[in-house]
């Protein structure tokens, strides 16, 4: 069980040294994303350009369109807010070939408390034409992923948590963009979880089997583009469908799921996650438990629903 | 002539702004007049581009950061035979390689999407760093607006600039001294036109040299004095300071109906306007500067 920013910045020399267009900018805060390891191992294809995101992103739109993969190294609340319109006006509309990796992102972004947290990255980016927006479960698809985006032309926005996860996949797996992923079957109801909750959300599965439960769970790394007809056909007999995830409640998974079914296959979806709240500084399981994302409240709410 | 030469494109630009902002019925017209004879400078003289390669990897790269002034990058562009000047008909009309701010994605020549004040000179930055790292030896310019260096990121990206020591970047700021509404003025402040100016009490000049940039103070409605300038800021190169080029301009230069006054910033000319344009910069019935 490896720190996903670990494996996020093992995963960027690995390609450094096999694309010699990748470069990494960094706004100060290598050392918590653990972008400084590439620093490390191959300083020339790592660019300090200080505390200012804005500029950051600017400056990777510039890079990319003069022939570079700018990684974006920062914390996702800044990249997502702060750095919103540069994002918007010269990565999305421009279709720029900059990989934007939220580090941090969630709830879990050690003890920081609000001012840090972001649970709307998944809503604000997924709201941008020509994104492709990733969450993935654990260091197998994170390094998949990243693979994957820097193979592909455009805007990728990568949502990296913290703190180490349980695997959900192994060496493996192979990704593939769209596809929702049924990581466990069941008659009962059907979860669907996106990122690091996605491992939470089979903790919880297990829980509600055993009170005789059975909850499928489906999990969707890839947020956008999404294959929607696959997600109803997964999705087809669930009278309820409950979406978890370590994000508002509006507009990421929860808002996505809602908006596909109530257009194509109506059932009810019942939408876990942060309510229309901020969150606090706290230890992480404190904050997995007060805010309804634990393995074991995930379940207390499933069952609310599910009988 | 050299210079009889550019003021003959800077008076058909004008007349093109006016033009096509009157067909379209909408557009900026003080930020492009103030800009005109800078861009033509630029183009005709300055920037190593090849319109009919808009994207030979080896070319100077042009960016205007204060986007509103899109109608008169398009029409330099047409002059110097990136699209046909009968193109500058469809502006904003739809459907259109000319949109209302610079689309780089529609139309080639444009070197960035911009709109969004501020923003130019972050992008800039990256092209200059990229240029640095990849030893290509062109020169990036950015173009902004006085009002728009209000912006905080402008001086996020000046800060980098230097940082990184990019002498292959030049801003070009032009300091027309009104902005959309601005500032009010008062009697015996500085006052520049009927508003105050945006920078009154402060020293652009100063504000680049405390970012550690090389500040060159000119007139850009004297293209001999603004080319000298720009290649100047060439001749630094790489690893050196980067540039500021603090042109001092007049916004809506060149008629005298427009010049100074802040409500021609985004005003659409009548038919009476257009022609009075016309007859002011010298433009024959077919559109020819005499």
């Amino acid at each position: 069980m490896k720190a996903m920013r670990v494996v996020w910045a093992e995963t960027l020399i690995e390609l450094a040294a096999e694309d010699e267009r990748l470069v990494v900018l960094d706004g100060d805060l290598a050392n918590s994303t653990m972008a400084s390891m590439v620093d490390a191992a191959c300083p020339d294809r790592f660019v300090e350009l200080g505390i200012a995101e804005q500029n950051l992103v600017g400056a990777a739109a510039g890079m990319a369109h003069t022939g570079f993969v700018p990684w974006v190294s920062s914390f996702a609340v800044f990249l997502t807010h702060r750095a919103a319109d540069p994002l918007r006006m010269l990565v999305a509309q421009t279709r720029a070939n900059v990989k934007i990796a939220g580090a941090y992102s969630g709830m879990l972004t050690g003890v920081t408390g609000k001012s840090h947290q972001d649970v709307q990255d998944l809503a604000i980016v997924r709201a941008m034409p020509e994104m492709t927006v990733l969450a993935p479960a654990d260091e197998h698809e994170c390094r998949a992923m990243m693979r994957w985006s820097m193979g592909y032309d455009g805007p990728v926005y990568l949502r990296l948590a913290r703190d180490p996860s349980p695997a959900v996949f192994d060496e493996t797996y192979r990704f593939a963009p769209g596809a929702p992923r049924v990581l466990r079957s069941g008659r009962d109801v059907a979860l669907v979880a996106t990122g690091v909750q996605t491992p939470r959300t089979l903790a919880a599965a297990e829980l509600l089997a055993d009170e005789g439960i059975d909850a499928a769970v489906i999990h969707v790394g890839c947020v956008k583009p999404l294959d929607e007809g696959l997600l109803v056909n997964t999705l087809a007999g669930f009278d309820t469908v409950v979406t978890t995830e370590e994000h508002s409640v509006i507009g990421g998974l929860g808002g996505l799921v809602a908006e596909v079914l109530s257009a194509r296959a109506p059932a009810r979806v019942v939408r876990i996650g942060v309510q229309d709240e901020f969150g606090e500084s706290a230890p992480n399981e404190f904050l997995l438990d007060r805010y309804g994302l634990s393995p074991a409240r995930v379940a207390a709410q499933v069952r609310e629903v599910a009988r | 002539m050299v210079d009889a030469d550019l003021e003959r494109l800077a008076r058909r630009g004008r007349y093109l702004v006016m033009k096509t902002v009157h067909d379209s019925g909408a557009g900026h017209i003080g930020g492009p007049l103030s800009a005109m004879d800078m861009l033509i400078s630029l183009y005709f003289r300055v920037l190593r581009v090849r319109p009919e390669q808009p994207d030979w990897p080896g070319r100077d790269r042009f960016v205007l950061s204060k986007g509103h002034s899109a109608v008169a990058l398009y029409t330099v562009l047409a002059l110097r035979g990136y699209l046909p000047v009968e193109e500058l008909a469809t502006f904003d009309k739809g459907d259109s390689r000319l949109q209302g701010h610079p689309d780089m994605t529609r139309l080639p020549g444009v070197e960035a999407s911009t709109g969004s004040l501020g923003q130019g000179l972050s992008f800039g930055m990256g092209v200059a760093l990229a240029a640095r790292r990849l030893g290509q030896p062109f020169h990036t310019f950015v173009m902004l607006g006085d009002g728009e260096i209000q912006e905080g990121m402008v001086w996020e990206a000046a800060h980098a600039a230097r940082r990184h020591g990019l002498g292959n970047l030049t801003a070009i700021l032009d300091y027309n001294g009104l902005q959309q509404y601005g500032w009010p003025a008062a009697d015996g402040d500085g006052a520049k036109g009927n508003r105050r100016d945006p920078w009154h009490g402060f020293d652009p000049a100063a504000m680049f040299s405390a970012f550690g940039w090389n500040p060159v103070e000119v007139d850009g409605h004297d293209p001999r004095a603004f080319i000298a300038a720009c290649e100047d800021a060439r001749g630094e190169g790489a690893g050196a300071l980067p540039t500021a080029i603090i042109a001092h301009t007049r916004k809506g230069h060149g008629l005298s109906f427009t010049e100074g006054d802040f409500s021609w910033h985004a005003r659409v000319p009548d038919d009476d306007e257009l022609e009075r344009a016309r007859v002011e910069l010298g433009i024959d019935g077919s559109g020819v500067p005499r």
